[in-house]
C-alpha cells in the first residue's frame, strides 16, 4: 500500500509512515473541579499536558522509526492555538512533522474527531495510525474504533505490545480476560494502552531540533469535515461521595444484600 | 500547579539593542537610553525555554523527588541520575552543538537548573559546576584543539569537570593564590599546591587549576591550567563532611609536582584571574537558580502542609501568622527569580551582567535560607525530622550564601559597579525650597 503513496517526494519503500494523534488535556495530576454552573470543568489557569496515552503512542511510533521499521512520524492534533505545544512535545520526542487542525475543540465528540482524522488519512495516506486508547478528559475510548470503521482499516485496540513485519502488525491486546494477540494487515489503526511503553523525556538537542520541524495549519472547513456537534452536554457534576462500606457476617448475608438491597444480581 | 498559578505575573526583560554608542555616553541613572523594554508573562517564555522547564520539572518530580532524601542521608553521589542528566543534554546546556552541547540559552539553563534543584539541591550543584564552572570557561577561552579534548566529552556529560580556584589560605581573596606554576623547560610547567572546597572533586576527570607564575605580580600573575585528574602527582583530599548538598563531593585537590604541558594553558598567561572572575559571573546565575529551586521547594512544602494541618479547629493556612510567612516567602522568590532571569537575559544579549548576576545570587541565596527557615517553622515539629524534607532544604540552602562568592563579596561587587556607574552619570539633585524668611 505504501508503495502507491502519491506524496510526490522520494518514496521510502522500506519505511512505514505513521500518523499519531495527540491531544492536549488537563494534566493527570490536577484535581479537577466542576464549574459552579455545572456546564463543565474549570479550565482557567489549569495545567495542561499531552494526554498520557497519546504520549505512549508517540513513543511507540518513534521507537518503530529507531528500529528502522518506520521512516516518518506525523503528529496530528485538533485544538485551539495552544494545541501547538502538544505537537511540539511530540516533535521533541522524535516525530518528524505536525499537522495542527485549529478548532475550539470543546464541543468535539469522538465521531467528529474520527472524521477529521479520516480526512487527514485520505490526504497523507499513512501506513499506520497510532492513537491513545482514550483521552483522560472524555474517557470515551471510541475515536480509534470509529476511525477504523470510517477508513475500513483493521483495528487493534488496547495494545500492550506491537510487532511489525511484512506489511502487517502483530498486536498484543490487554482485554478483560487477559492478553489477546491479533494480526492486522497494514494500513491499520492501533490504540495504545498504559503498559505499551514508557515515554522518553525530550532531550535538549531534540527540543532544539523540534523548533525547525514543520507544522502545517489547517481547519475542519479546509478538510471538508462538518464538525457541528451531535451530542449536547446537559450537566456535569461531581461523582457522589463514597459512602463507608459495611462488613457482612456470612456469604448468605452478602448474597442477600447483593440481590435485595444493591440489586446487582 | 501552585507555582504555575503564583507565577502569573509581569516581568520586564530589558533588552538593549546593539547600540553601543548610546551605552558609552553618560546617562542619568535609571533612564532607558537606547533600550527597548519588553513585557512578558510567565506564559510567554520562548517556546524552547518553556519546553526545557517542563521537561526538567517532569524529570525532577519523577526521578529526584523519590531519591533526594536517600542521596542526602547516604552522602551518595547520584551516579545514575547524573548519567540521565547527561543523556538529556543537561550537563552542557549552553555549549554549542558542534562542541557536544545543547546550544541553548542562559535562560534555558537557569530555568532547568531551578527545576532540578527543586528536586535535589545536590544534583543541582553537580549540574551547575559542570555547566558554569567547567564548560563555560573552556568554551570561552580554549583553542579549538583544546575544546576537542577538554570540552566535548564534558558537555556531553561523558566526563565531569571541576573548578580549582579556592585554597585553604584564600577563598574570597582569590588574587592571593599560592598554588604555583613553575616553568620546566619551554614546554612544561610544574604545578604545586592545594585547592580547597572543590565541587565534583571525586568524580571529575579534569580540573581547571588557577596557579601563579609570579607572586610579585599579584592577581596578574595567575594563569589557568587544564589538568587531567589522573596526572601523576595529582591526588584528592578526603570528602568534606558537610551540613548540606551531601550528594555532591567536596574535597581538596592536591598537586605535588604535577607536570602540565604548556599546551594546557587556558587562555593567555596572566589571564587567570580574569578567567576566574568572568566564570564566577556566569556561575552566579547557576547558583541563584539552585537557591531558587530550594526556596520554591520550601514554599511548596510549607503551603501544602499549611492547607492540611489543622489547629484551633481550622487549617493553619487560615491563620494570619502563617499567611504572612507564605506571602514573604513568595515575594522573596518572585523577586529573586526576576533578578536571575534579567541577569540571564542580559548574558544572552551579550551585555555586561556582572552587577545583575551578583544581585541575583545575593538575593536568591538569602531567599533560600529565609524560605527554608520559615518552612521548618510552618511545619513545626514535623519540620525538624527527616520524615519531611524541610530539614534537608534548611541544610542545603545554607551553602548558597557562601560559595561562588559570599554574600559579602556580592555586596562588594554590586557597590563597586554602582559607584562606577554613578561616577559616570550626572545625578540630578532636587532643588531646595526657597527660604521663607
Amino acid at each position: 500500500f505504501h508503495s502507491l503513496s502519491t506524496r510526490g517526494s522520494i518514496i521510502d519503500m522500506s519505511g512505514l509512515r505513521i500518523l499519531v494523534g495527540v491531544k492536549r488535556v488537563i494534566d493527570y495530576g490536577v484535581k479537577v473541579r466542576v464549574k459552579p454552573d455545572k456546564s463543565g470543568v474549570v479550565m482557567d489557569n489549569v495545567k495542561m499536558s499531552i494526554n498520557p496515552f497519546c504520549e505512549i503512542a508517540v513513543e511507540e511510533a518513534v521507537r518503530l522509526k529507531e528500529a528502522g521499521v518506520a521512516s516518518e512520524v506525523l503528529a496530528v492534533s485538533i485544538g485551539p492555538a495552544k494545541a501547538l505545544d502538544t505537537i511540539r512535545h511530540a516533535l521533541a520526542m522524535g516525530a518528524d512533522r505536525g499537522i495542527h487542525i485549529e478548532h475550539d475543540s470543546l464541543g468535539l465528540a469522538p465521531l467528529q474527531v474520527a472524521k477529521l482524522f479520516k480526512a487527514v488519512c485520505d490526504k497523507e495516506t499513512p501506513d499506520m495510525v497510532i492513537l491513545g486508547k482514550q483521552a483522560i478528559d472524555g474517557d470515551f475510548n471510541q475515536t480509534g474504533q470509529m476511525l477504523s470503521a470510517l477508513t475500513g482499516w483493521p483495528q487493534a485496540t488496547f495494545a500492550s505490545e506491537v510487532k511489525v513485519a511484512d506489511g502487517a502488525a502483530e498486536v498484543t491486546r490487554e482485554v478483560d480476560g487477559g492478553l489477546e494477540t491479533v494480526g492486522v494487515k497494514l494500513p491499520a489503526v492501533i490504540t495504545t494502552d498504559l503498559r505499551l511503553n514508557e515515554p522518553r523525556y525530550a532531550t535538549l538537542p531534540n527540543i532544539m531540533k523540534a523548533k525547525k520541524k514543520k507544522v502545517e495549519k489547517t481547519t475542519p472547513a479546509d478538510l471538508g469535515v462538518d464538525v457541528a456537534p451531535r451530542v449536547e452536554v446537559i450537566k456535569v457534576e461531581e461523582p457522589p461521595t463514597r459512602k463507608a462500606g459495611i462488613t457482612v457476617g456470612s456469604v448468605d448475608e452478602l448474597m442477600d444484600k447483593l440481590v435485595n438491597e444493591a440489586k446487582v444480581l | 500547579a501552585l507555582w504555575t498559578k503564583s507565577c502569573t505575573m509581569l516581568a520586564a526583560v530589558i533588552q538593549r539593542g546593539p547600540r553601543l554608542a548610546a551605552r558609552s555616553a553618560p546617562a542619568p541613572l535609571g533612564t532607558l537610553v537606547g533600550r527597548t523594554r519588553t513585557m512578558f508573562t510567565f506564559e510567554t517564555l520562548p517556546d524552547e525555554v518553556s519546553m526545557v522547564r517542563d521537561m526538567s520539572r517532569q524529570f525532577a518530580e519523577a526521578e529526584l523527588y523519590p531519591a533526594a532524601g536517600d542521596i542526602d542521608a547516604q552522602h551518595k553521589f547520584p551516579e545514575k541520575i547524573v548519567k540521565k542528566l547527561a543523556d538529556l543534554g543537561l550537563l552542557g546546556i549552553v555549549v554549542p552543538e558542534e562542541n557536544g552541547g545543547a546550544g541553548m540559552s542562559t535562560m534555558a539553563y537557569a530555568v532547568s537548573l531551578e527545576e532540578i534543584s527543586r528536586g535535589c539541591a545536590s544534583t543541582g550543584v553537580i549540574m551547575s559546576a559542570n555547566n558554569s564552572l567547567y564548560c563555560a570557561p573552556v568554551l570561552k577561552y580554549a583553542t579549538e584543539e583544546q575544546k576537542e579534548e577538554w570540552l566535548t566529552p564534558f558537555a556531553k556529560g561523558e566526563k565531569l569537570g571541576c573548578f580549582g580556584l579556592s585554597e585553604p589560605g584564600n577563598g574570597s581573596d582569590a588574587g592571593a593564590a599560592s598554588t604555583t606554576a613553575v616553568e620546566d623547560g619551554p614546554d612544561h610547567f610544574f604545578l604545586n599546591g592545594t585547592k580547597a572546597w572543590i565541587t565534583n572533586a571525586h568524580e571529575a576527570s579534569a580540573a581547571i587549576v588557577f596557579a601563579t607564575t609570579d607572586k610579585s605580580k599579584k592577581h596578574k600573575g595567575i594563569s589557568a591550567f587544564l589538568v587531567p585528574c589522573d596526572a601523576p602527582g595529582f591526588s584528592l583530599g578526603a570528602k568534606e563532611d558537610k551540613l548540606g548538598i551531601r550528594g555532591s563531593s567536596t574535597a581538596n585537590l592536591i598537586l605535588d609536582n604535577v607536570r602540565v604541558p604548556r599546551a594546557n594553558l587556558l587562555g593567555k598567561p596572566g589571564e587567570g584571574f580574569k578567567i576566574a572572575m568572568t566564570t564566577l559571573d556566569g556561575g552566579r546565575i547557576g547558583i541563584a537558580a539552585q537557591a531558587l529551586g530550594i526556596a520554591q521547594a520550601s514554599l511548596d512544602v510549607a503551603t501544602k502542609y499549611a492547607a492540611e494541618r489543622t489547629a484551633f479547629g481550622a487549617p493553619i493556612s487560615s491563620l494570619y501568622a502563617i499567611q504572612l510567612k507564605l506571602s514573604k516567602m513568595a515575594c522573596a522568590i518572585e523577586g529573586a527569580r526576576l533578578l536571575n532571569w534579567r541577569a540571564a537575559a542580559m548574558k544572552d544579549a551579550g551585555e555586561d551582567f556582572t552587577k545583575e548576576a551578583a544581585m541575583a545570587k545575593l538575593v536568591a541565596s538569602e531567599a533560600a535560607t529565609m524560605c527554608a527557615h520559615q518552612c521548618i517553622q510552618v511545619l513545626g515539629g514535623m519540620g525538624y525530622v527527616t520524615d519531611m524534607p524541610a530539614e534537608r532544604f534548611y541544610r542545603d540552602a545554607r551553602i548558597t550564601e557562601i560559595y561562588e562568592g559570599t554574600s559579602e563579596v556580592q555586596h562588594l561587587v554590586i557597590a563597586g559597579k554602582l559607584l562606577k556607574e554613578a561616577a559616570k552619570a550626572d545625578i540630578p539633585m532636587p532643588a531646595a525650597p526657597k527660604k521663607l524668611h
